[in-house]
């Protein structure tokens, strides 16, 4: 008998059907309380880092180059007082097949499956990964499905996002396409359900394990080239998964003393499941829309638990604006050369700020560059803002208001990141896997969620007492 | 009319405003969900008639017909003016005006 498609019966059957399209069973990492084994969930993968690095090679994933970007580190040192202004390296992820690090989670989810027996993969993304997993799947010969959202109500797509969908369809997926709303995961469930493909997950630990491998050659080409670890690598966060990955990948490398810094586009105030106020951003990653729901609350996402956990590794979380991006992303290809798509450059809008603040031989490495492409590139990105109504203008980008206004720097000088409050943001983690698994928690639940937040039992227990 | 075999896109309304999730933005909620693919005709067919299709991954989905050989029309955008002005911008502080 053919099962009852409508939304109540599809979402009702979530866990099933995810464990099918897994080939994982999350319950076996569960302690039935706040607690489960992340570590435990992350060797479930069966593969090492060098059998990862291994499994990338094969498709021609990693071994990126990593660059200097010397003028925009001198200019950044016009602004510092003197000896300062460290060094900033990028990492050029763009040269991977996709051209982004998803290649990186792509290759392993999508090498996975096919050892598992799965005919097909299918992905809920509107960003990079749709692109990788695609890509992925046509190098290793499965079929792909990428699920997208794309559109508002009155059809009109975000400049990017099309692009996406284009790249993906390029490489032989299908690509469904879906107005604004969460409910997409109802038809991503139905899909996984109809086809029986693999869930090639951003949060699965597949997807995880694939980051490491950046983390780990940023350390070895650091220590090749320069003779030392960074002191600082600074990550654009939206899922989680890059700092996540990063930062493990940089630890199993033995870089214990670097300091690893999240960056997001601060588009506080716009509803991310609003359907006016989708085309009101201009970046579709990278941005706190993403960062901060999926920081406080990892598990949320298309799994169980999420293997991407950005506060277990964050030391700190830092806000840029889509003006300083922007500009940022000018300057990239104007004094270094290097033509890169907008939200890569993220972290580097901060880590421009955040060079000020280090003696001029120390070493800020951003962990990724991205591609850039008609509809994913500066120009018809403020061209999409400016036909929205978004007013664009140069001024001190104090100014910006996210759907409002898009305020370039009049000097680059006031390319200022602002300090998130990550210890709220710590807290908001810690009570709402509480309220979720256990309101009483043990002790073990106190000592995991200290690790889960990259602090201490006594800030856990200062927060519940609360 | 549209031949059998010929690539098209098809549409689908998910949800209808009323059905829809409960804790959306009062916006959102007012509004259906919808779903566009794109595959090869089974049928022939009318724009606006109910068909099926076979999707790149050779599954059968079925929607309302509403354009033939879709195609991509994202650019590189118009003129934005405030890019000459940061390059400019930026040759002046790193190299004094000149090129």
């Amino acid at each position: 008998m053919a099962l009852a498609k409508d939304y109540a019966s599809v979402m009702g059957r979530s866990n099933e059907i995810m464990k099918t399209a897994l080939g994982l069973d999350y319950q076996d990492f569960e302690s039935g309380s706040v607690r489960f084994d992340y570590e435990t969930l992350m060797k479930s993968t069966g593969y090492t880092l060098d059998e990862v690095s291994r499994i990338q090679t094969l498709t021609g994933v990693g071994h990126t180059p990593l660059w200097e970007l010397r003028n925009i580190s001198a200019l950044s040192r016009k602004y510092a007082k003197p000896g300062y202004g460290a060094r900033i390296f990028a990492k050029d992820e763009a040269a991977n097949p996709s051209g982004s690090f998803k290649a990186r989670r792509a290759a392993t989810a999508v090498y996975h499956a096919k050892k598992l027996g799965y005919k097909g993969v299918i992905a809920a993304t509107s960003g990079n990964y749709g692109a990788a997993v695609a890509s992925q799947a046509a190098m290793q010969g499965l079929k792909c499905i990428i699920v997208q959202e794309c559109y508002d109500s009155k059809g009109v797509g975000q400049p990017e996002i099309v692009e996406k969908a284009r790249a993906c369809e390029a490489y032989g997926a299908e690509v469904v396409q879906l107005t604004v709303g969460p409910e997409l995961f109802y038809t991503f469930l139905s899909l996984l359900e109809d086809t029986g493909y693999f869930n090639a997950s951003l949060y699965s630990p597949f997807g995880i394990a694939g980051v490491e491998t950046l983390g780990y050659e940023i350390a070895m080409q650091c220590r090749e080239t320069l003779g030392k670890d960074p002191e600082v690598v600074v990550c654009t966060n939206a899922g989680g998964g890059m700092i996540t990955g990063t930062a493990r990948g940089l630890i199993k490398a033995g870089a214990t003393e670097t300091e690893f810094i999240g960056a997001s586009i601060d588009l506080t105030g716009l509803h991310m499941a609003s359907d006016k106020q989708f085309n009101l951003k201009s970046c579709t990653t990278g941005h706190t829309g993403f960062g901060v729901p999926y920081a406080t609350d990892p598990d949320h996402s298309d799994v169980p638990r999420s293997a991407a956990r950005p506060l277990r590794y964050m030391d700190r979380y830092v806000y840029v604006t889509q003006g300083e991006v922007f500009y940022i992303t000018e300057a990239l290809a104007n004094l270094d050369g290097l033509e890169r798509g907008p939200a890569g450059n993220t972290a580097l809008a901060a880590a421009f700020s955040l060079a000020q603040e280090y003696p001029e031989d120390a070493v800020i490495v951003i962990s990724e560059t991205e591609y850039t492409g008609a509809g994913k590139h500066i120009q018809p990105q403020l061209d999409f803002a400016r036909s929205n109504g978004i007013d664009i203008h140069f001024g001190d980008p104090s100014e910006d208001k996210p759907g409002t206004n898009i305020v370039l720097p009049k000097d680059p000088g006031l390319i200022r990141y602002k300090e998130a409050d990550i210890d709220r943001m710590r807290a908001s983690l810690i009570r709402k896997s509480v309220q979720t698994h256990n309101p009483n928690p043990t002790a073990e639940d106190i000592a995991f969620l200290a690790e889960e937040t990259k602090t201490d039992e006594a800030f856990v227990r200062s927060v519940l007492e609360q | 009319m549209v031949k059998k075999g010929e690539w098209v896109r098809i549409h689908n309304v998910v949800l209808d405003a009323s059905g829809r999730a409960d804790r959306l933005p009062e916006d959102t909620k007012q509004v259906p969900l919808e779903m566009w693919t794109k595959g090869m005709l089974l049928e022939d067919a009318e724009i606006g008639d109910e068909v099926r299709v076979e999707t790149a991954v050779g599954r059968i989905a079925t929607g309302k017909l509403i354009e033939v050989h879709p195609y991509y029309t994202h650019s590189y955008g118009k003129f934005v003016p405030e890019l000459i002005t940061i390059d400019r911008q930026l040759r002046k502080i790193m190299y004094g005006g000149e090129k």
